[in-house]
């Protein structure tokens, strides 16, 4: 057990080591959902005038999107990192070492959770900056365990792409999932205001309970009605994607 | 001198070569078409109703006036593609045996971009096609649908150009990958998915001197409009400065390179 757990340190410790040796390939990622919610909000600004519109502005309505983006994008990168790894033989020098593969895989995930930490800080900080009002701090908690839980959610995607495909050119199959996870949601206006289609695929993406969840802090308040059901979700999520990418894992390199 | 005959050749092959890896694994062409068909989605399933606000163009609907920042977007990707690509053949030790070998340096990139064009060729009809099948149509007809394609091409090798321009610079895939958030957040700070007019500060402003906002309109404009607009020249223009300057720099980036080895 001990052994486990440093290993699964010593994973988590070298994905965040990473941040500081590649930067040119971090500092997107961390930057991305700010300026994606400053994007987002500037352009589609003027829809929260529309009538039936439940949030007062439109980038207090986003910034749990952002979050989430955030999230995403740092699973997907942990699945890139992992297919580099692959493609330059590391990932067949670790497979060598005595630790048990879920071990392995529990350390890489376990990296993306602590690194999705950092785009979200980055974005409260700019959204808190420029006067979106400061949730409770029950709220905030909910969020960070949300978004922490998102992101290991879509590194178990990515990490099952990444040994599937073993090469970086599958980055934007992973981003892509993301995206759409978040995005095909009530991520954009409360559901009463997307089109049916629209409001159908929400209702039965799980992503939509997770945003909620995480929005609740931002937008009305905190409640177990939505806090429950983003909960279940994010576990459901995590155990489906992990045993995908524990099957994955088992199945390399036999 | 190098005879151009054999110039023409060597970049054909190329770029032969470049549109055979792609097509050879599908699966990573296919997000250049599916991100941004996933996006146009939800921007139309979402925002269907701001069409009503005041000071929005008189459209027939959102996904016409969508279209075109959708088509942009795909390009764009397809720039971040062919930068992924260039960098991987970098890394793979594949650029170093073309350099080594008797070629005409500038056939190096100018191959990567003339795939990026054919490239662009599909994708716009991709687009055209997806919105006629959803309701769109294009005010301008023929003439303005060769608008739309020429605009595309020219574009779609500008953002070709860019993308190998950062990969001779770094090197490296993942960097390459990372510029990925960024050439969307150029997008966003265009005209690309909302009016000109109805963009919040300071958006508006960056919007107003960003290249895209003219390429986008000039793309957009046969589609709700007609192609008698100044915006199509506009377009065309900005389109063929972003080939020129990132044309350049990927030339100066491939010189830097080849002083490195």
């Amino acid at each position: 057990m001990t052994h486990n757990v440093t290993v699964v340190r010593a994973l988590v410790r070298r994905a965040l080591n990473e941040i500081l040796r590649v930067p040119g390939a971090a500092i997107p990622g961390v930057l991305a959902p700010t300026i994606f919610m400053l994007g987002l909000s500037s352009v589609f600004g003027k829809a929260s005038s529309l009538p039936g519109f439940t949030a007062e502005d439109f980038r207090t309505f986003i910034v749990p999107v952002g979050l989430l983006q955030g999230a995403g994008f740092t699973g997907a990168a942990t699945g890139v990192n992992l297919a580099r790894d692959i493609e330059q033989g590391w990932f067949d020098r670790l497979l060598l070492c005595p630790a048990p593969r879920a071990t392995l895989l529990t350390g890489v995930v376990a990296s993306a959770a602590l690194r999705a930490l950092l785009p979200a800080i980055f974005l409260l900080i700019v959204a808190f900056s420029l006067g979106v009002s400061v949730p409770s701090l029950l709220g905030l908690l909910i969020a960070t365990v949300l978004v922490m839980g998102l992101a290991c959610a879509m590194a178990c995607f990515s990490v099952t792409l990444a040994l599937r495909f073993r090469t970086q050119q599958a980055a934007p199959l992973m981003q892509i999932a993301s995206f759409t996870g978040v995005l095909f949601t009530t991520s954009y206006a409360p559901k009463p205001l997307l089109q049916d289609w629209l409001r159908t695929v929400a209702d039965v993406n799980p992503v939509t309970h997770v945003l909620e969840g995480v929005r609740q802090g931002f937008v009305g308040g905190v409640t177990w009605g939505h806090t429950w059901p983003a909960l279940l979700a994010t576990a459901g999520l995590i155990a489906v994607m992990g045993a995908f990418a524990a099957r994955g894992l088992r199945r390399y390199g036999v | 001198m190098t005879d151009p005959g054999f110039s023409v050749r060597v970049v054909l092959a190329l770029a032969r070569r470049a549109l055979r890896n792609a097509l050879r694994r599908p699966q990573f062409l296919a997000p250049l078409v599916l991100f941004p068909t996933l996006f146009l989605a939800v921007n139309v399933g979402g925002l269907n109703r701001t069409t009503t606000l005041p000071g929005f163009p008189v459209v027939d609907g959102f996904l016409d006036f969508q279209l075109a920042g959708a088509m942009t977007q795909s390009l764009l990707l397809g720039g971040v593609a062919a930068g992924i690509a260039t960098a991987l053949e970098i890394e793979g030790g594949y650029f170093d045996r073309l350099v080594a070998s008797p070629i005409p340096r500038v056939a190096i990139v100018l191959g990567r971009l003339v795939a990026t064009g054919a490239t662009a060729v599909v994708q716009v009809t991709y687009f055209l096609l997806l919105g006629l099948l959803f309701g769109a149509s294009v005010k301008g007809g023929v003439p303005g649908v060769l608008v739309v394609y020429l605009i595309g091409i020219v574009a779609g090798v500008g953002f070709g150009a860019i993308g190998q321009a950062i990969a001779l610079r770094a090197q490296n895939a993942s960097t390459v990958q990372g510029i990925f958030p960024i050439a969307l957040v150029v997008l966003f700070a265009s005209s690309a998915f909302f009016p000109q007019d109805l963009l919040s500060s300071p958006v508006d402003v960056v919007a107003r001197y960003n290249p895209l906002s003219y390429i986008v309109d000039g793309m957009r404009a046969p589609i709700i409009d007609g192609v008698g607009s100044t915006s199509v020249l506009e377009g065309l223009g900005a389109a063929t400065l972003v080939v020129l300057a990132a044309g350049g720099l990927a030339v100066l980036a491939l010189r830097g390179r080849l002083r490195d080895a």
